[in-house]
């Protein structure tokens, strides 16, 4: 999933003084599952502005709705008869929801609530990890389906560097060296002689540094 | 001694290791600021006394007075540089230009690295780039040097001559895999390495072991990098807070256990002491001794450990 974080509610308030009248949009897919934009945080979030904005002595409308999705426009469609009551649009899906949103509703100024970190997983209950950077071109069949370039702090192709220590990073004793994690699972595979492939240097015209990247698929294109 | 030997480059490391010299190298970093006389001061304090002189590259991240820049000094001054190089920093376009820029001053010798993270440094919150790894770069100056090419495949006019180096920590982890991780940068075209600073002696000769059954010390020159210790303190700090520094209690507790005042004169003993030890280790072919901001003291070590004078080629 994509994994984010509550943007601090000092920052939002910032960003939506000029409003009087506010739509908090949640997204239902993994900003939900990572707790910093479903239902839940949209509720959250609207009751705190509110007392805020009252306390301030300043009058505000702040409306909640919570979407499907907020990165496929069916579903932003389904906003469409009310978002002419707002004069801004708070939304808390990920960086895609924001600007689509943006994209569907062109006069509207749209705010995100969320900082969008990463593709990640659950790593337990509150603790959401790393595992994808969408570099574009997978290597994960010759690294023991572990990825240095998402989890190794270098991004090193050949093997951990010179800080690895008892299985950490060197710059977070609480983030594990994802090198110690390649060769232990060789090992385990019994494949440890992988080890020893030089990997080619890479092609980063697959990932960001190619630009934008769009994929298109002709055969379901209608 | 075999005279006949055969030189890829003009170094003149290169030229003392392959004609069974060992090989003494040290290094000095360049200053915070652009006075480029702390850089040639701490070199003529050396020079006599070594082989050649790495420039770091803005080592532990922190900014710098650039590495080739520093190196070019040396050269000016007829000395033998070893130009440091980090991946960090730089993409393939710029790695490729700066070791052209390097040639064009007749450096001859570069060590490629991956570069301390820039969490460590002065700006922990910059962008890194690590385009391609350390021993992609070392591949990147191989091709750019046998083959005459640059990586996107068009020739080079005067292609790079420069002798090509690798950094090995044997202390880190995983530790089974360390010799193998040697093995994999002289695959990709490694000819000389330098080792992390070595404390724990029987570790490094278990590495060395591990090297020498692999047959890889055949293949490439092992200079052992050692670090005098200037004080108790600072012995405790490199066993605790630099990450791959294998400093045994050892060592902590016999530096420990003289007088503030002669502490630094016990390091200087420890330090000629491991080179004395290592002199004996099959497969050590030289010394790279980084007396970090305490180039004063390599003279004394470069001496006390035997190997003085330096040979001249």
């Amino acid at each position: 999933m994509i994994v984010a974080s509550k943007k601090p509610i000092e920052e939002i308030i910032q960003s939506v003084q000029g409003s009087k009248r506010l739509l908090i949009v949640g997204c239902n897919e993994c900003v939900t599952v990572c707790e910093a934009g479903g239902k839940k945080e949209v509720g959250i979030l609207a009751s705190a502005l509110r007392m805020y904005f009252m306390n301030q002595g300043k009058e505000m409308t702040i409306d909640e709705v919570t979407l499907e999705r907020q990165c496929d426009k069916e579903y932003l469609e389904e906003i469409k008869h009310m978002v002419p009551n707002y004069d801004t649009i708070l939304s808390l899906a990920c960086g895609v929801g924001v600007q689509f949103m943006a994209e569907m509703y062109k006069d509207k100024p749209v705010l995100p609530g969320v900082n969008t970190t990463f593709m990640g997983a659950t790593l337990e209950r509150g603790v959401w990890g790393e595992r994808c950077a969408g570099c574009g071109q997978c290597i994960l069949a010759k690294t023991a389906a572990v990825c240095p370039v998402a989890r190794c702090a270098k991004r090193l192709f050949n093997g951990p560097c010179g800080g690895s220590t008892k299985g950490k990073c060197e710059i977070n004793p609480n983030t594990d060296c994802a090198w110690q994690l390649i060769i232990d699972r060789l090992k385990a595979l019994g494949r440890l002689d992988d080890y020893d492939e030089l990997m080619p240097i890479k092609d980063w015209s697959k990932d960001r540094a190619g630009g934008p990247r769009i994929v298109v698929r002709e055969d379901i294109r209608l | 001694m075999n005279q006949d030997i055969e030189l890829k480059t003009p170094s003149k490391l290169e030229k003392i290791l392959k004609l069974g010299h060992m090989a003494v190298t040290s290094e000095c970093g360049p200053p915070r600021g652009s006075d480029a006389d702390l850089i040639k001061k701490k070199a003529e304090i050396i020079k006599d006394y070594v082989d050649a002189i790495n420039i770091t590259d803005n080592q532990t991240s922190v900014t710098r007075l650039c590495s080739l820049a520093s190196c070019i000094h040396l050269k000016l001054m007829g000395l033998e540089p070893i130009l440091q190089m980090v991946v960090r920093d730089r993409n393939r376009i710029a790695l490729q230009s700066d070791i052209l820029g390097a040639a064009s001053f007749d450096i001859h010798n570069i060590l490629c690295l991956s570069g301390d993270h820039q969490s460590f440094g002065d700006n922990p919150t910059a962008q890194n780039v690590f385009d391609i790894d350390s021993m992609q770069l070392i591949q990147t100056v191989r091709h750019m040097r046998d083959e005459g090419k640059f990586l996107g495949g068009d020739n080079i006019i005067r292609p790079p001559k420069m002798f090509v180096g690798a950094a090995a920590n044997p202390f880190a982890d995983p530790f089974e895999i360390r010799a193998r991780r040697l093995a994999k940068k002289v695959k990709a075209g490694a000819e000389f390495i330098q080792t992390q600073c070595i404390y724990n002696v029987p570790k490094f000769k278990e590495w060395m072991k591990q090297v020498r059954d692999m047959g890889v010390h055949e293949k490439v020159f092992i200079l052992a990098g050692v670090t005098p210790l200037k004080s108790a303190g600072m012995a405790k700090y490199m066993k605790n807070k630099v990450p791959g520094m294998d400093v045994p209690d050892e060592i902590v507790k016999r530096i420990s256990g003289v007088p503030k005042e002669k502490q630094a004169e016990e390091g200087i003993k420890i330090c000629i002491e491991t080179i004395q030890e290592l002199k004996e280790v099959e497969g050590v072919r030289g010394f790279h001794i980084m007396a970090i901001e305490w180039e004063e003291k390599v003279p004394e070590i470069v001496k006390g450990a035997g190997l003085y004078p330096r040979p001249k080629v």
